[in-house]
């Protein structure tokens, strides 16, 4: 589904990226896991389509097809979705105007018209109820004011709306309490299912505990040094990341 | 023949097709005499540094339009609000046309400002009110002075609350090459009563426009004012609007300027505090392109203890679009514990565009609280990478960012058919079918 060969990425003239190679098969979950500055939101900006960085050298396959000139949006409407790990606030939009905002310009990229608002509103509740979402919240303006988990959550319902083939969750993690946790994690292993692909970007293996990876990287200094099953998750849980440097 | 020339010589055949008698008609004389003096502002003033009126006033406009048009309601419909009954004034090139207005004489007085100045049973009015709050030093209010003879004139009496909004619109149709328009408005709201108000100036043509408008508003102790000015007119087309808002104790003054269109647009809104407990309130919205300027000249004169003041403006510029906030608070000796907030947020989306904003605090006591921030930026990179990652065009992500900027003036929007309104014309403006009510 994704093929990442020998990519090179860097922001305002600092190289960040140096020579990423990722194979993402539909049906797998990958974690990557690093220090702080390793690189790893980069790679998942860069996936996504961020504009603040260039990439200097290397291509990105999604689908058979090389993505590396295409906007973020195209790459969305392509079925790539990314978990911020800092959601933005637009107050005066609701979750669910900002939702049905999203699908619809999805539909209409894909030359398919836009969803009746019924059936939209019952997925909106379907999904809504897998991550444990009131419907008081879904009428709140976007992210405005959510705490973190709240934000966090949303992230995650946004994807189960959307129902991307690769997903990217970005520190998804970050200042969540564990039963926060539980609730994301179980809402991405049900969205999970043969036809799709996660890409999990963490620091701690915590995350990992819920979310079983197929496959562990290692990133340093913009390289994956080491690649495992999720084994290497706990041993890097237990020795830290200066063993392989 | 220079404008003002113009105008000075027009005077005479003025004069010709008004009551001359009148004691108004004194007060027009010498604001005539006075106009002569100062002349047209230039940028040599401190107030007019940043605003050239020089394109504006080089047209050879007609004074008086001669022709009568007429215009059909289907034909300016959409200039109406939608879905709200409402007292409608509307005025072509300058006349009243009462076949498109719905006044009212039921125990409040929704009429024009002709009647008012010569049938005797407004002269109390008239004579209480009529010019007694506007600059006598500004030189567009006087030449507006000058040949005032036609406008709005509301009069609402004590403890009536004014069940249905008035709707102010003048057209102007492009019978003349070039014209000039000069409504003057008297608003009176006596003590417990509220009103709301809504007032657009639209062309129909691409010929020159130039309005120069003064309101005199009145708010009588604890009286609510509930204002919006939607300048959403032709890139032709140049608006001065001169506002001046006196108010009693315990009285409320919400004015709201959305600026979207026009070629020119100047808002100078000046209220003064006549007494304590007084809430005055300013907000506003523009977005502006290419090379329309729009400057905000507001002034609040804090002259009585325990008033507040709130000022709120957003502006988006591209294109070579320019902008100006001013916004002058005058604190008196003793206009103590007085609380005057003001904000200005601006975004330039273009390297051409500019904005120039400036608070003005002029404070003699020393017991209040006084605040004023400013911001100039851009839209935020992040968020619109965040609206584009979930498949959102760049161009409607940057409308989404645009809304959510300007929210919280759209948020105090009490008339809801106004507030879709705006944001109907936001969303056109920035080429977007959002597809929802926002």
């Amino acid at each position: 589904m994704l093929s990442i060969d020998n990519l090179h990425a860097s922001v305002e003239g600092k190289s960040i990226l140096n020579g990423i190679n990722l194979d993402v098969k539909a049906g797998e979950i990958h974690a990557i896991m690093g220090p702080n500055g390793s690189g790893k939101s980069t790679l998942s900006s860069v996936i996504a389509g961020n504009e603040d960085y260039e990439v200097t050298k290397g291509d990105i396959v999604f689908k058979n097809e090389n993505i590396i000139e295409l906007s973020a949006e195209e790459r969305a409407h392509k079925g790539i979705f990314m978990s911020f790990q800092y959601p933005i606030e637009i107050p005066g939009v609701t979750v669910t105007n900002f939702i049905k905002t999203a699908i619809n310009s999805n539909l209409k990229a894909r030359g398919e018209s836009e969803m009746p608002a019924n059936k939209m509103l019952k997925k909106i509740r379907e999904k809504a109820e897998l991550l444990e979402i009131d419907s008081r919240f879904l009428s709140r303006s976007l992210n405005e004011g959510f705490s973190g988990g709240e934000k966090k959550r949303n992230e995650i319902f946004q994807m189960a709306m959307l129902e991307p083939s690769l997903s990217i969750l970005d520190e998804t993690d970050s200042g969540l309490d564990i039963d926060a946790l539980k609730v994301v994690a179980n809402g991405v292993n049900k969205l999970k299912n043969k036809d799709n692909a996660v890409i999990v970007i963490t620091h701690y293996q915590r995350l990992l505990d819920y979310i079983i990876p197929d496959f562990v990287h290692v990133l340093h200094e913009g390289k994956i040094v080491k690649s495992g099953d999720k084994s290497l998750a706990h041993e890097l849980e237990e020795k830290g990341y200066d063993w392989i440097k | 023949m220079s404008l003002q020339e113009k105008l000075i010589s027009s005077f005479l055949a003025f004069e010709l097709d008004i009551n001359i008698q009148s004691p108004v008609h004194n007060i027009r004389t010498r604001a005539l005499k006075e106009f002569e003096k100062l002349g047209f502002p230039n940028k040599k003033l401190e107030a007019w540094k940043y605003t050239s009126l020089k394109n504006v006033l080089k047209e050879d406009y007609t004074i008086f339009s001669k022709k009568k048009n007429v215009l059909e309601f289907k034909n300016i419909q959409d200039y109406f609000i939608d879905n709200t009954e409402t007292y409608k004034l509307v005025f072509i090139d300058g006349s009243f046309d009462p076949f498109l207005s719905q006044t009212s004489h039921d125990g409040v007085d929704i009429c024009i400002l002709s009647a008012a100045l010569t049938k005797p049973v407004y002269s109390k009015v008239i004579s209480k009110y009529f010019d007694s709050s506007i600059n006598k030093k500004d030189s567009l209010s006087l030449l507006n002075t000058a040949f005032s003879k036609e406008g709005v004139y509301i009069h609402i009496p004590k403890n009536k609350v004014l069940e249905k909004p008035v709707e102010v619109i003048h057209f102007a149709t492009g019978n003349e090459a070039a014209l000039m328009l000069q409504p003057r408005n008297l608003i009176v709201l006596e003590e417990n009563s509220q009103a709301e108000i809504i007032e657009t100036h639209q062309s129909l043509t691409d010929n020159p426009i130039f309005t120069n408008c003064v309101t005199e508003i009145f708010v009588g102790e604890n009286a609510h004012l509930d204002y919006y000015k939607i300048q959403n007119d032709k890139l032709t087309s140049s608006l001065i609007d001169n506002t001046y808002i006196s108010q009693e104790k315990k009285s409320i003054a919400k004015v709201h300027t959305f600026s979207f269109g026009g070629k020119l647009t100047r808002n100078n809104l000046n209220y003064f505090q006549k007494g304590s407990y007084i809430d005055s309130i300013m907000k506003g919205i523009t977005i502006i392109d290419e090379n329309q300027l729009v400057d905000h000249h507001t002034l609040v004169d804090h002259a009585k203890p325990n008033c507040e003041s709130h000022q709120d403006y957003k502006g988006i510029y591209s294109g070579k679009s320019t902008g100006v906030f001013n916004g002058k608070i005058v604190v008196d000796k003793i206009a103590q514990k007085t609380n005057a907030f003001q904000q200005n947020n601006n975004i330039l989306l273009t390297d051409k565009s500019t904005i120039n904003s400036k608070p003005q605090l002029e404070i003699f006591a020393d017991d209040v609280k006084c605040s004023h921030g400013c911001t100039i930026g851009q839209l935020d990179q992040d968020a619109l990478f965040y609206l584009r990652a979930r498949g959102i065009p760049k161009k409607e992500a940057k409308a989404l960012l645009t809304f959510a900027f300007a929210n919280n003036v759209l948020e105090s929007v009490n008339i809801p058919s106004v507030k879709s309104r705006i944001k109907k014309i936001i969303a056109n403006k920035l080429g977007v079918d959002l597809g929802f009510d926002l």
